[in-house]
């Protein structure tokens, strides 16, 4: 039978491997794609929350409209961070983040 | 083992799976195809949870436009190290950061115990009315959110007058 806390260990799992993603890869494409995944975790917490915990008919819906929100901000967040990588790309011809330090004093 | 059991295993395997896949190849465009078997699991247990709708939005706007967009990029940033990416010095710390924080969700997950009431599915009527009528306000607040970030991306990728 799967209960609320299938799900919440699998955001967990999920989200943990996201920030290794983010903090030890070196392509910022690739941090991006951690980001995503990050961002699923969210989402499947919020999911899971909204069809198993004991909440009014009004409250479950409003776990499943964040998630809306969520994947929409995924989206605007995306295609911003891929025009400042390809900015970048054309500027350095790199997208290592390790290279990219110009903003250190 | 009943059936939704068994579809939320396979899920969750393609979802944790998929996500090991990204952090972990050598290979840039595997871990872009990674990325989209860990979001279609993804989509699989929004199913279990009876979040048919938001499955199919995640379908479509993962698997459809964001995993594209990423390949689009990988296509105009070929890098020399295309294929044999590598980690970068902090790895070791990340692999105790990441632990770490799985070690904290986890006793904060199975310590706390939540009030589940009856498995039942939301209704897309119960959120349409939700989202449309009592968040309306945030609804256009988004919908403005992606037009600033749309018009941001064509100004920051455009080239300038010839300059480069």
């Amino acid at each position: 039978m799967i209960e609320l806390v299938h799900f919440q260990v699998v955001s967990a799992g999920l989200f943990s491997i996201g920030l290794y993603g983010v903090l030890a890869r070196k392509s910022a494409l690739l941090v991006l794609m951690s980001i995503e995944l990050m961002l699923n975790a969210v989402s499947i917490n919020l999911v899971g929350y909204a069809t198993f915990a004991d909440f009014t008919e009004y409250q479950r819906a409003l776990g499943q409209v964040i998630v809306i929100f969520v994947i929409t901000i995924a989206a605007a967040e995306l295609a911003l961070a891929i025009a400042i990588i390809l900015r970048l790309y054309r500027n350095r011809t790199s997208v290592n983040v390790d290279e990219i330090d110009f903003l250190k004093w | 083992m009943e059936f939704s059991s068994v579809i939320f295993y396979i899920a969750a395997a393609c979802t944790i799976g998929g996500a090991f896949g990204v952090v972990i190849t050598r290979n840039i465009v595997y871990a872009a195809f990674a990325l989209l078997v860990s979001l279609f699991g993804v989509a699989g247990l929004f199913l279990v949870a009876f979040a048919e709708f938001l499955a199919l939005v995640q379908v479509l706007i993962y698997g459809g436009a964001i995993v594209i967009v990423i390949l689009f990029a990988l296509m105009l940033t070929r890098i020399e190290d295309f294929e044999h990416l590598t980690d970068n010095g902090q790895w070791p710390l990340a692999v105790v950061a990441g632990l770490g924080i799985f070690g904290v969700l986890l006793i904060a997950v199975l310590g706390t115990s939540v009030r589940t009431g009856p498995r039942e599915s939301v209704g897309v009527r119960d959120m349409a009315e939700a989202l449309f009528r009592d968040w309306a306000v945030p609804f256009e607040v988004a919908s403005l959110v992606l037009l600033v970030a749309l018009i941001g991306a064509v100004v920051m990728v455009r080239a300038y007058g010839g300059k480069d």
